[in-house]
């Protein structure tokens, strides 16, 4: 019993990972612009489909003939996949939002014209691509140590590992640098600060080259783990992972980053003691829970409001 | 003449309608995209109730729907007809044409009651943790409905169109293109009276400003309360329209892809407009059909083309206006309140 209860606690973790990278792109997009980014589940798709092509170009299964071995090619995914995705956030963000933010529109229908994107990306995929799922090559081998009686790949391993290091990372960039600085100050005063000479401009593009890159990465661990790749893999795991953020208290990481643990947690602890259609009706029951009770989230702040 | 030129106007166009089904100029293809017309109509007023009146950004519509679909269809079916779940029917037949719209109330009291999920959280919460509880709610209905497994679970409910065939043992006449158009109309008339009423008035006052309505005496969470419970309410009703047109029901058919179509509807046709949200409702139902022979280009195509709609015109096709405020001179002939 103990024994199962560890062993699932330990994909939690894992499941939880993937939630809070994504969470991570979410809160840090939604703390600088107040914008629900609503395409960013389909960023992590298309990080996903990114690494496959470079993947198996490294690989030799196109033209180019394979000369790296498995891991050197993982290690050069890995960050091409992050630029790459990167540049398509940023270009969402140059063509669709930046207009719309200029126009000084609604803020809502920012958030609709993020979801249209979201679904452009989802069946322009579909479109080029074709309707057949691609296999994820696997670019290293499996290895399964056994602690106790409770069973560890390398790449639960890795997958915990990525999410606390990318977490610590982002905790730095935005406490300690300039331009962490500049994002947090946009985030309380968006009137002010290009006053003070801050280009806006250049700290939002940043602010979404972090986001999406962190999305990148939440693609690649998620194929690396689960290695069937569809067009529409990201919007499920999109939105869950924009309720974790919520749950966590939006427009902070630490939320975001405990919210994606406590919804991947709370999913595989019911699929392991219930049946698992029962997953989203439990989950979403004690999200809905612990919102009522906390209105704002576990980190969040409540605002005030001037009238 | 100013007052009847409405009721007129409706009467002509609904007989028309009847008329053209009756004598099969139009055929059921034509028919069909008819009635989700007038059911999408339905969908976008009222979340456009809660959306663009109050101010909230609720994307969890798609779950009411799914309450008054569901409720609608068991009571029909089991009510009506033969099946294997509900075995004999408990009421004649004969009795489906007037029993039908009863039903159909009763789905959309259910859906009522299920808009308290939402409601009564929002008393604390605003803004996008309210979307969370909306998009939530909607997860944890169509959840509930699949593990229900009497009423079909992931497999869907049928037998609807057995209904729709009982009240046509009754009358000859299309009738459900009779009851769209009918609980259109009323739904449209209920938000629009509502609107014009002090309830609506506090509706407006909690879009401006939240804090300065409630120092203002608004009783603002009784406010919310009604208005989420009429605005799922009637989504309830368009659920049950839903189903006895299509005649099955999934509850894969109720996510959020169906939200984001009603959310697509209230803003593409401008924020706490009623005419923008029908003239958006009628675009956006015969863009889908229109487009179809694209396949899945299709779906492209119409996020591409909001996109671009929304940066040329960020507020929508008709803003916080109605069609009378745009052409004045409309208000000479006719009286709509």
């Amino acid at each position: 019993m103990f024994d199962t209860l560890l062993q699932n606690l330990l994909n939690a973790l894992q499941w939880g990972s993937f939630y809070s990278l994504i969470a991570l792109g979410y809160t840090l997009v939604y703390g600088v612009l107040r914008l629900i980014n609503f395409a960013h589940g389909d960023i992590v798709m298309v990080g996903a489909y990114i690494a496959f092509f470079i993947s198996s170009l490294l690989l030799g299964q196109y033209a180019m003939p394979a000369f790296l071995p498995g891991w050197a090619v993982l290690a050069l995914t890995i960050p091409l996949t992050m630029v790459l995705t990167s540049l398509v956030g940023v270009t969402l963000e140059r063509i669709a939002y930046r207009p719309l933010r200029r126009k000084g529109a609604n803020r809502l229908y920012v958030v609709i014209t993020a979801l249209m994107a979201g679904l452009i990306l989802e069946n322009g995929n579909l479109l080029i691509l074709g309707a057949s799922r691609k296999k994820f090559p696997e670019m290293i081998d499996k290895v399964v140590y056994k602690v106790g009686a409770v069973y560890v790949t390398n790449l639960k391993i890795g997958v915990i590992l990525t999410s606390i290091l990318s977490f610590i990372a982002l905790h730095f960039i935005i406490t300690k640098t300039k331009v962490g600085m500049a994002m947090r100050a946009i985030s309380y005063d968006k009137f002010a600060v290009p006053l003070m000479g801050i280009p806006i401009d250049t700290v939002i593009v940043f602010t979404f080259v972090l986001g999406s890159s962190m999305a990148g990465l939440a693609g690649i661990l998620f194929a690396l783990s689960y290695p069937i790749l569809d067009p529409y893999m990201g919007m499920s795991i999109g939105w869950k992972a924009f309720i974790a953020a919520v749950v966590g208290g939006i427009g902070d990481i630490r939320g975001a980053f405990a919210g994606g643990f406590i919804l991947g947690t709370i999913e595989i602890m019911v699929v392991a003691f219930f049946p698992s259609s029962y997953r989203d009706l439990i989950a979403f029951s004690i999200l809905l829970l612990i919102l009522t009770v906390k209105p704002t989230g576990l980190f969040g702040v409540p605002q005030t409001t001037k009238i | 003449m100013k007052r009847f030129s409405v009721p007129i106007l409706l009467v002509v166009l609904l007989t028309t309608l009847m008329g053209l089904a009756w004598f099969e100029v139009i055929d059921l293809y034509i028919q069909t995209i008819i009635l989700f017309m007038g059911i999408n109509i339905i969908t976008s007023t009222s979340l456009n109730l809660v959306n663009g009146n109050m101010g909230e950004f609720s994307c969890g519509h798609a779950g009411f729907i799914a309450v008054g679909a569901y409720v609608s269809s068991i009571l029909s079916v089991a009510l009506f007809t033969k099946s294997k779940t509900f075995g004999a029917p408990l009421l004649p037949p004969e009795l489906a044409a007037y029993g039908f719209p009863l039903v159909l109330i009763c789905g959309g009291l259910a859906a009522a009651l299920t808009g308290l999920l939402v409601a009564i959280p929002s008393f604390r919460t605003r803004d996008d943790y309210l979307a969370i509880i909306t998009i939530a709610a909607n997860y944890i209905i169509i959840s509930t409905i699949i593990n229900i497994d009497t009423i079909g679970g992931a497999r869907g409910f049928m037998g609807m169109k057995r209904v729709v065939f009982a009240m046509e043992k009754c009358a000859e006449i299309p009738w459900m293109i009779l009851w769209v158009f009918i609980f259109m109309v009323l739904s449209i008339l209920i938000i629009r009276r509502y609107m014009s009423s002090t309830y609506g008035k506090g509706v407006e006052a909690i879009r401006q400003d939240e804090v300065a309505a409630e120092i203002m005496s608004v009783n603002t969470n009784r406010i919310k309360l009604v208005t989420f419970m009429i605005s799922s309410g009637l989504a309830g009703i368009a659920g049950g329209l839903y189903a006895h047109t299509i005649g099955y029901v999934n509850p894969k058919s109720f996510d959020l892809l169906k939200s984001t179509e009603a959310l697509v509807m209230v803003y593409l046709g401008g924020m706490g407009s009623i005419s923008g949200s029908i003239i958006a409702a009628v675009v956006f139902t015969l863009m889908l059909e229109l487009l179809r022979p694209l396949q899945i280009i299709k779906w492209v195509a119409i996020p591409l083309l909001l996109i671009i709609i929304m940066q040329f015109r960020p507020e929508g096709i008709m803003g916080h206006r109605e069609l009378s405020d745009i052409f004045p001179r409309l208000k000479k002939f006719y009286k709509f309140k």
